[in-house]
């Protein structure tokens, strides 16, 4: 049979599979052939791995499966896979093959998913639109011309485009939730340390985290319950408290949301404000109580991110200097010096090497205390604005993203409108909470996102809400533009 | 006034110790030396992208030992810190480090009476090994290409730093040998110089006599014997008065003390100044020692050898230098107190082991036990002790000295008519010296000793052979 990957759940995959309608391999050939038609005006894929993933499907045919075996999964180019090459989306990692597998890689592949390849991002993450690959851009499944977000964006069109049931991404400001916004998919951002990050390819490490991309809320927790585990590879992993449960609610009867109104008084535009009061007022039908809650300290979220990504980001990124593993220029003559510079001229893209220096300006002798520091009391503070909202709330909402998908090169020259994306998500990764994005309407034919964010550890508390909202809402994920093509 | 009176030096040392553990600070690799280069590697010690550091516990049992053994703080949460440099010996860029929270603050450890302070102690990890090739005599200067062997990477090391408590370099070398000796009592560290498992950088100043101010210090890296490093600090106190002397300013700087010259070498400066952006590693959380781990290092400490010096002391009635050379290495000392058990004569087995350091680890303490006793009964002579049988149990150190002595007729001319003849023997055969002694050169006695025991092969008591002499020469 020809197996239409538009719109299929993983979930659904699993009942194909466990029903026997199809087989491994139809189920993996049948996305690998979409993506073999269909990327080339997307490029959501860096590299696929036909080959191996047909292998890998056929040796589970062939020994037998169970649970999420043999399901396909795209996994973000952060990750490092063993012998398979990893980029991060960086003209200085061209070419690296790591010689181990990341935590959530291993754990991927113990469940038995079949990585199908891997997806474009923003060079080592840092972006809102997937512009700052080194290797092309990706397009948004439902506007060609527009961002998909970023910097998760070839994970995020991976899933809206039917390319893959499953993905992997990292967000570190909002990466995993603000494409998922643009690109009309679910995506979550899991507590900080509920997923190993060892070998994930560090940007910010206190802020980085693994989560899943999905067309369902229920998939996503599928994926979430695979991946979520302390790592003793990872010290800032920890076992979640409770495992994650794959939700079947149906109501919001007794959740009590907080909606911070102060926070969405600038930038957030009409569509997306619409689409984000006609969810909550469908919350309220489904008997949950809204309020108002304070972040008092929220507004400080964006400058106080954009100081310690920065500072982090500065230190991970200086062992790229051409020593030991990838990208090497150097001329006759030159000194080890020398030789560091040219390769980490060439190697680096612009906003990689803008935030290398404002990073390492802000943690320079005489400015750390007024930036960085700064920037970390502000994080303390925040964190107590989530403790005393939820003292009052069960979950806090937001729009995900201010706006639906811009154009491409529409904010790439300024980056003060590019950092802005992140306003809203921003401050859950300061605070380390978990959060998730759903599909909530369209606002001009694109999606709108709409993010719920909840204590440390409540993954199943989100999850139940999501799905209970998202059964509510009825969002067709499947862009028009591929629901006419075959 | 001597410069020595008008200038007081001031000292204080930050010493690398290399911890004694399975594996590496942050990374499962084998923490071993001597291996073949870059085999002892992984993605976490060789900073692969992605890779994170776990620490490693045995490294923070051996910091918290070291930190009581100084008498120092044991903090109940500490941080560790990334330290930031380019230099290909560190993979990462970054140092993992400690800086304002350290493992083990305070503290002191006490010197032939003087107490000198510990300002802190930190766990890090060691950089690679750079191998300079090609070109001159294994330095980077006029080398051709560097070799790196990041076996060594990544390997604990426990920074102690002390207050600038020290006046003179003797006072410095002392210190060192007894922080030494008590990390290998505690067994943190082998502390091998030469292997560099134990290396010390010198802040050294001078300030005129009686100031309570500091000077401009300079500071002397990285010597890799307690003597470079007493002769280096002498050297550059000297260099410095000379300075000052002259009307001119210290200059705060880096030098390498060249021991073939004895000359002192400013290092080429960086082109920027140092500035590592320290901040708190957010690839770990805060390092927290449970009370109980602490408590039961604490009831672990073994006599540690300012204790031990102390006690060799008041128990044996040791010299203070004495007891201070007998516990140069725990090794020496616990030789010590079992020689001196079994022979029941501490300062017979204190001369004998001070003198014979070659019989540590190679007699065994009962041999020479026995042979302090041979001694102590007027069996044997020291005569025949030293000079026929110790060299004899170095040979064979199994052998039992009383068989030996047995054997060989080592015992000592006890008849005094055997003696006697001998005397006379003697007095027949020299009476050129016997003259002279009559008329008054008391000293050419010696000479007639000297053939008297010669005839006896050592087995007389040269007193009483001299006595004998005087008995009949003077009748």
């Amino acid at each position: 049979m020809t197996l239409d990957t538009r719109g299929l759940t993983a979930e659904r995959c699993i009942q194909l599979l466990d029903g026997r309608e199809i087989s491994c391999r139809e189920l993996v050939s049948a996305y690998l052939d979409r993506i073999a038609r269909e990327d080339g005006p997307i490029h959501a894929f860096l590299r696929t791995r036909r080959e191996s993933a047909l292998a890998e499907a056929d040796a589970l045919d062939r020994d037998g499966r169970s649970g999420l075996a043999g399901v396909p999964i795209a996994l973000k180019d952060i990750l490092c896979t063993r012998g398979e090459e990893t980029t991060a989306g960086s003209r200085i990692l061209a070419g690296h093959l790591p010689i181990y597998d990341a935590g959530c890689v291993t754990r991927v592949k113990e469940a038995g998913l079949i990585a199908l390849g891997k997806t474009n991002m923003d060079e080592f993450a840092m972006g809102s639109s997937t512009e700052n690959s080194a290797f092309g851009v990706t397009h948004n499944p439902w506007a060609p011309d527009r961002v998909p977000g970023g910097s998760s964006g070839g994970s995020s069109a991976a899933v809206a485009a039917g390319f893959a049931p499953l993905a992997l991404g990292t967000d570190t400001g909002g990466s995993i939730r603000q494409p998922a916004a643009l690109c009309g998919v679910v995506g979550m951002k899991p507590t900080y340390g509920a997923v190993s990050r060892y070998g994930l390819i560090a940007f910010a490490s206190s802020l980085d985290q693994v989560g899943p991309f999905a067309l369902t809320v229920r998939d996503c927790a599928l994926l979430l319950s695979a991946i979520a585990a302390h790592d003793r590879c990872d010290t800032t992993s920890v076992e979640m408290p409770e495992p994650v449960r794959v939700p079947d609610a149906e109501t919001l009867a007794g959740v009590r949301i907080g909606v911070p109104w102060a926070l969405l008084e600038q930038g957030v535009e009409a569509g997306v404000r619409a689409s984000f009061e006609e969810s909550l007022a469908r919350a309220e039908g489904l008997g949950a109580a809204i309020s108002e809650v304070a972040l008092a300290n929220a507004e400080h979220a964006l400058p106080a991110y954009y100081l310690i990504a920065p500072a982090e980001a500065s230190a991970n990124l200086a062992r790229f200097d051409g020593v030991r593993y990838g990208l090497r220029v150097e001329e006759p003559g030159d000194s080890v010096a020398d030789m560091y510079g040219r390769t980490r001229a060439a190697g680096f893209g612009d906003e990689v090497k803008r935030r290398i220096m404002l990073g390492t300006y802000a943690l320079s002798a005489g400015y750390y205390d007024a930036y960085y520091g700064m920037a970390q009391r502000v994080r303390t503070m925040i964190r107590r604005d989530f403790d005393s909202a939820f003292a009052e709330v069960d979950l806090i909402a937001t729009p995900t993203s201010p706006t639906v998908a811009f154009g491409i090169g529409e904010r790439i020259d300024d980056p003060w409108a590019m950092y802005a994306s992140d306003v809203l998500t921003v401050p859950a990764n300061l605070a380390g909470l978990p959060g998730i994005s759903i599909p909530s309407g369209l606002a001009d034919g694109l999606p709108v996102g709409f993010q719920l964010i909840g204590p440390a550890f409540a993954e199943n508390r989100i999850l139940e809400a999501a799905h209970a909202l998202e059964q509510a809402i009825g969002f067709d994920p499947v862009p028009p533009a591929l629901r006419v093509t075959a | 006034m001597s410069p020595e009176a008008r200038w007081e030096p001031v000292i204080g040392l930050e010493i690398h110790v290399q911890l004694s553990t399975e594996s590496k600070m942050f990374c499962r690799c084998a923490n071993r030396f001597g291996d073949e280069p870059n085999t002892l590697t992984c993605p976490v010690c060789l900073g692969h992208p992605g890779a994170l550091p776990t620490v490693n516990e045995g490294a923070v049992e051996r910091a918290i030992q070291i930190g009581l053994a100084l008498n120092s703080e044991i903090a109940e949460s500490c941080l560790f810190h990334r330290k930031n440099y380019f230099y290909p010996d560190s993979p990462k860029a970054y140092q993992i480090s400690q800086y304002d929270e350290p493992i083990c603050s305070g503290g002191h450890l006490d010197v032939d009476g003087a107490r000198i302070g510990i300002t802190r102690a930190h766990l890090e990890e060691d950089a690679a090994k750079l191998v300079h090739a090609g070109g001159a005599g294994g330095r980077i200067a006029g080398s051709d290409y560097s070799l790196v062997d990041f076996n060594r990477c990544g390997t604990p090391l426990v920074e102690i730093v002390t207050e600038p408590d020290l006046r003179s370099p003797e006072q410095a070398v002392a210190f060192l040998s007894l922080l030494r000796n008590t990390l290998q009592t505690i067994g943190v560290s082998d502390c091998d110089m030469e292997k560099g498992s134990f290396r010390c950088d010198a802040n050294v100043s001078v300030r005129p006599a009686g100031s309570d101010r500091l000077g401009t210090k300079t500071e002397l890296k990285n010597m890799n014997s307690f003597k470079f490093l007493g002769d280096g600090m002498a050297a550059e106190i000297v260099r410095q008065v000379e300075i000052l002397d002259s009307g001119g300013d210290v200059r705060q700087e880096t030098l390498h003390y060249d021991p073939a010259t004895r000359e002192l070498h400013a290092r080429r400066s960086k082109e920027e100044a140092d500035d590592y952006r320290y901040f708190p590693e957010p690839d770990l959380v805060p390092l927290a020692p449970p009370r109980q781990m602490v408590d039961r290092l604490a009831r672990e400490l073994p006599e540690l050898p300012a204790a031990r010096i102390a006690r060799f002391r008041a128990d044996h009635g040791l010299s203070a230098q004495d007891a201070t050379d007998l516990n140069a290495s725990p090794r020496v000392a616990a030789y010590f107190e079992e020689v001196a058990r079994e022979s029941g004569d501490a300062k017979a087995a204190a001369d004998w082991v001070r003198n014979q350091p070659a019989a540590v680890g190679l007699i065994p303490a009962a041999g020479l036990a026995a042979l302090i006793r041979l001694i102590a009964t007027g069996t044997i002579t020291s005569t025949i002790a030293r000079q026929d049988l110790y060299p004899q149990l170095e040979r064979d150190p199994s052998a039992d000295p009383g068989e030996l002595v047995e054997q060989q007729g080592l015992a000592a001319i006890g008849d005094a008519d055997e003696l006697g003849q001998m005397v006379d023997q003697v007095i027949a055969q020299n009476p050129a010296f016997v003259e002279q002694f009559r008329g008054g050169k008391d000293g050419v006695i010696n000479a007639l000793v000297g053939q008297v025991m010669k005839q006896t092969r050592g087995r007389a008591d040269a007193r009483r052979v001299q006595e004998l002499l005087r008995e009949r020469l003077t009748v």
